[in-house]
């Protein structure tokens, strides 16, 4: 097992003949994702990189019986293009694009938690299933099918977090970025209960950083309901307060969601957290006994 | 993106909200024009800068005649003002608002926020106005107020009604309160707000609801659709070098220290910059140089870094994802090569082409140290910036 995609995940790409559509389509293909075709609407009939193009979402899965989509779409039109993706019954909805307004995302949070889809990101690099199935933009050499959950709100983290799991030879079952904005589709718990149902994730890394409270909520949900060893780490110990720090949801506001409030609960939590981003490895060998 | 009080109570007149009659002046000349053509005998004279705490830092002042409000005026203009939320050297005055007086008999709090966590936009409203909200949230939970906004429904009058009743307010200020809250929200999702605040929301003494002042944060992400309030940025208010880098499509914020860092991604920008402390040095910024980084922009990047004077060494740590780190590698080299950079870089690479960047690194003969991990990179850098405190 994995969580959220594997070989039998059949996935469009929404946006599939622009520029970030294509290049990552490649990839994903030469990856070995089942990628079953694509949407732009008005190149519906054609073909790109030989795989069908459709006007809509629902043709598309109406024809490829997909039941994951990715978004590269403009940052513009993604609350649009989610929930098309929605309506048409797409189980798996991951949107790589950043820089979508929060007002849009609170709509499509609202709709989203009326349903039993899954949304993942915006602002994220994806899921990848190492070994079967790879959705975003994520370096796919890096990984190695394993034994390690691996969730974080930043792509680079993950890649760092990927690479030290891999070196050590332990590998991943899933990576799930879930992305760096206030209002993401999916928050660490939606995740975290993922892998403590599956069977082939032995331990979870969980990177966060500064903003927010989905930490601190996740530690309150590890608390009852994760039995599997995790290990923590928190972005932003030397980040100033009321300063965005890239991401639209890396910010301390009003003295809260510093990096030391994260620690704390986590640690609270039993988790076992690192001060250093290159300790995760390590530590993942120390709980586990690996 | 912030707007200023003055910006703010335009929109605020946009939607119906009462403000006073105010004009927003550059020099002392406007500013007693200004006066003169509100009419009156008293005024409220704010300068307009970024940041909360004016008037307990003197940027604020009622005056009783056209001297006064030109000497506030001569006093303010082309100068800084140091709050309690500034740094040391403040922040420039950008102009001079000049307002008709109000007469105060009670002082409410009314704000909206973007609540993360139960994510709605969450209106508070409290009788504790004209104080920081964030400490009676601390010290007297009970005092603040809240309604929850469905986002697809929006704000209903009855919710305004509950809060104005729950204030203490008379029947007729209820009704008042009640279409400030409804007007309120139309501009929060109209504009794409991320936040707005009227502290404080007054009771004037003729029994009115009045807003006294007008805080308005905008979502940076909305800008492309809210043309007008774009045009209102004042980059006179932020670092001239994030305002830079922000042109070039680099996310960078000035720090205090001496090692400049350049990092693809935000988290590990942060992560970066940790991993600098927690060994002994103090990074001099955050930057993110993105997942679309050129040549070009990798060059910029390294001429806002070095413009920071106290910048003692560059550590670059790239995990090449989508961006190559052969392209990272061609931009330190042209760099290093057009601006001359006089202290010591120390570079890590990892992921997409690795390999290949640090070697067009090692064959361009510059002075350009390479690191082989993490760690590495991190105590490299501490210890050619020679920080180690």
């Amino acid at each position: 097992m994995s969580i959220l995609v594997n070989k039998n995940t059949r996935v469009i790409c929404q946006g599939f003949t622009g520029g970030q559509g294509t290049l990552h389509s490649e990839q994903a293909i030469a990856y070995g994702t089942q990628m079953v075709g694509g949407v732009s609407p008005g190149k519906g009939g054609t073909s790109h990189l030989d795989k069908p193009v459709f006007n809509t979402v629902r043709e598309a899965v109406d024809e490829t019986g997909a039941n994951a989509s990715v978004i590269y779409v403009p940052a513009a039109f993604c609350r649009d293009s989610i929930l098309e993706a929605m309506d048409a019954g797409i189980e798996l909805i991951v949107c790589i694009t950043e820089g979508i307004p929060t007002l849009d995302m609170l709509k499509v949070k609202a709709r989203l938690d009326l349903t039993s889809q899954r949304l993942i990101g915006p602002n994220c690099p994806g899921v990848i299933t190492p070994g079967e199935c790879k959705i975003g933009i994520m370096p796919g050499d890096i990984h190695l099918p394993g034994r390690v959950g691996v969730v974080s709100r930043s792509g680079t983290l993950t890649y760092e977090a990927v690479k030290q799991t891999t070196d050590k030879g332990f590998g991943q079952s899933s990576c799930v970025g879930i992305g760096g904005d206030p209002i993401p589709g999916s928050h660490f718990i939606d995740i975290l209960e993922e892998f403590e149902k599956d069977s082939e994730t032995e331990a979870i890394v969980m990177v966060g950083e500064i903003g927010g409270t989905a930490e601190e909520e996740a530690a309150e949900f590890i608390k009852s309901n994760v039995t599997k060893p995790i290990v923590g780490y928190i972005a932003g110990v030397t980040a100033p307060p009321g300063k965005r720090m890239g991401h639209a949801g890396a910010i301390i506001a009003g003295g809260k969601g510093t990096a030391a409030e994260k620690f704390a609960s986590l640690e609270s939590a039993g988790v076992k957290t690192v001060e250093s981003l290159a300790d995760i490895g390590d530590a993942l060998a120390e709980i586990t006994g690996w | 993106m912030n707007l200023h009080e003055y910006q703010s109570k335009q929109l605020f007149a946009e939607y119906g909200l009462p403000v006073s009659k105010g004009k927003a002046v550059d020099t002392a000349e406007d500013a007693v024009k200004a006066a003169e053509e509100l009419g009156g005998s008293r005024w409220v004279c704010k300068v307009q800068v970024h940041a909360g705490g004016r008037g307990k830092a003197g940027g604020v002042k009622v005056v009783d005649s056209l001297d006064e409000v030109r000497g506030f005026a001569e006093r303010w203009v082309d100068q800084r003002l140091v709050t309690i939320q500034t740094d040391e050297d403040g922040q420039p005055v950008s102009k001079i608002f000049v307002e008709e007086c109000t007469d105060i008999e009670k002082e409410l709090y009314l704000g909206a926020v973007i609540d993360r966590s139960s994510r709605r936009v969450v209106v508070m409203a409290s009788t504790e106005g004209g104080v920081e909200i964030e400490k009676v949230a601390e010290e007297t939970p009970e005092k603040i107020l809240r309604a929850v906004i469905d986002p697809y429904v929006g704000a209903q009058p009855y919710q305004g009604t509950e809060l104005g009743y729950q204030l203490g307010l008379t029947p007729g200020q209820v009704r008042e309160f009640s279409s400030i809250f409804v007007n309120l929200m139309n501009l929060f999702h109209e504009c794409d707000c991320s936040l707005v605040e009227i502290n404080p929301l007054v009771v004037n003494t003729e029994g009115h609801v009045h807003c006294l002042d007008a805080k308005i944060n905008v979502d940076s992400n909305s800008l492309y659709r809210q043309g007008s309030i774009r045009d209102m940025n004042d980059p006179s208010q932020e670092d001239p070098r994030e305002s830079e880098a922000d042109g070039y499509g680099l996310n960078y914020v000035a720090l205090d220290g001496s090692i400049g860092c350049m990092v693809n991604g935000a988290g590990l920008a942060m992560g970066t910059m940790d991993l600098v402390k927690l060994h002994g040095g103090n990074p001099a910024n955050f930057l993110d140089v993105g997942g679309a980084a050129s040549k070009e922009t990798v060059a910029e990047a390294f001429k806002i870094i070095l413009s920071d004077e106290n910048v003692r060494a560059v550590l670059i740590n790239i995990f090449g994802g989508i961006v190559s780190c052969a392209t990272i590698a061609e931009g330190i080299i042209a760099a290093v090569t057009e601006v001359g950079v006089e202290v010591p870089v120390v570079v890590r690479f990892e992921g997409n082409n690795a390999v290949v960047g640090s070697k067009i690194l090692a064959d361009s003969g510059l002075n350009i140290v390479a690191a082989t991990s993490l760690v590495d990179a991190a105590e490299k850098a501490v210890q050619a910036a020679g920080d180690s405190q």
